[in-house]
């Protein structure tokens, strides 16, 4: 196989994970700037709608390196889906995708289930639910939790910090207690 | 510290920086970005289906990605402290620490359930964008708007 072959193929966590975890070191060395990416979302309200908040007025300009750093993970999105993309139908158990197609989701051709993430899914109460509302808890939740995987769960504790890894278990309380008991009904709509 | 007032319980993604960078400095920030985009969609972590596999156990993967860069940050960041070593730029490495609030429970919880109906934390965003799966545009705005309106009710939520 080429090298453009292997790197088609889906990475292995092995490879992923500890290049993710080399960012905090990355970041630190060429800036000293701690790893995080839900404050973009916080800067990118500071400098289009502060609205006279408080929490929004203070100098977004120096945290701009944050919306360099998310603009080049949605480069590095185009980059990967252009050049880089795996061309065979995303792998996943076979137990997701019996239950999957019990609510008629079946197409495996990308990363996201078309059926849900489509701009026709958002017109559904469906698709409004995962799409909109999922959203706004994201943007609400991690700002309210001062972090989301990044910052706490990645950065926070490579630097030992007890909060975050409350934080993180909450993530993943409120993730079980999601997919688990909630997502069914929602799916079934 | 610095220049976000209020900022004491929110320390993420600080600049721990004094000096100032210039648009030209910040891209070295877009390509660290761009790397890390091309790792979020080859281990597939931007995968609303990976994420669904996690939170009903059914498989290993997201948690080999997230514990072994957790590993890898807690002994890069140890070593930095261990032996003193500076930036590039000859700057002391500076880390804010965490402050505990409930916000870290409620929050946390809440993100918890965005992340299972999104498939995506912030990052795996701007690189699903990236993906072309333009109604994520759609999600992002309402991440804004929910990081707004966490600013709009601050003061009278439980902290």
């Amino acid at each position: 196989m080429s090298i453009i072959e292997i790197l088609r193929e889906p990475w292995p966590w092995y490879v992923s994970g500890p290049l993710i975890g080399l960012t905090v070191p990355v970041l630190l060395l060429i800036g000293n700037k701690s790893f995080g990416i839900s404050s973009s979302l916080r800067h990118i309200c500071a400098a289009c709608i502060p609205a006279n908040i408080s929490f929004f007025k203070y100098d977004w300009k120096k945290e701009s390196w944050n919306l360099f750093f998310v603009f080049g993970i949605f480069l590095g999105g185009v980059i990967a889906a252009y050049f880089l993309s795996n061309p065979n139908p995303v792998e996943i158990t076979a137990k997701l995708s019996a239950q999957l197609a019990t609510y008629g989701i079946t197409d495996r051709s990308g990363l996201m289930p078309k059926e849900l993430f489509s701009w026709e899914s958002l017109m559904t109460l469906r698709g409004f639910i995962m799409i909109v509302v999922g959203g706004f808890l994201v943007g609400f939740g991690t700002r309210y939790a001062g972090g989301c995987t990044s910052g706490h769960a990645i950065m926070g504790i490579s630097n030992l910090q007890w909060p975050s890894l409350v934080a993180t278990i909450c993530f993943m309380i409120g993730g079980f207690f999601m997919a688990n008991l909630i997502l069914p009904y929602i799916l079934s709509l | 510290m610095n220049h976000l007032e209020n900022q004491n319980t929110d320390t993420e993604g600080i600049n721990g920086s004094q000096l100032k960078d210039s648009a030209l400095s910040n891209l070295k920030y877009g390509i660290v970005g761009i790397f890390f985009g091309i790792i979020f969609v080859k281990a597939e972590i931007i995968s609303w289906y990976r994420i669904q596999e996690m939170f009903q156990l059914q498989s290993f993967f997201m948690y080999g990605v997230i514990g072994s860069a957790v590993v890898v940050g807690i002994i890069s960041v140890q070593l930095i402290k261990r032996f003193n070593i500076k930036t590039i730029q000859g700057e002391k490495i500076e880390i804010q620490p965490k402050t505990f609030n409930k916000g870290q429970i409620y929050g946390g919880l809440m993100f918890g359930f965005g992340w299972v109906l999104t498939g995506a934390c912030p990052g795996p965003l701007f690189a699903q964008i990236g993906t072309v799966v333009t109604v994520i545009v759609v999600t992002l705005v309402s991440a804004i708007a929910g990081t707004w309106f966490y600013g709009l009710i601050k003061d009278k939520l439980p902290h």
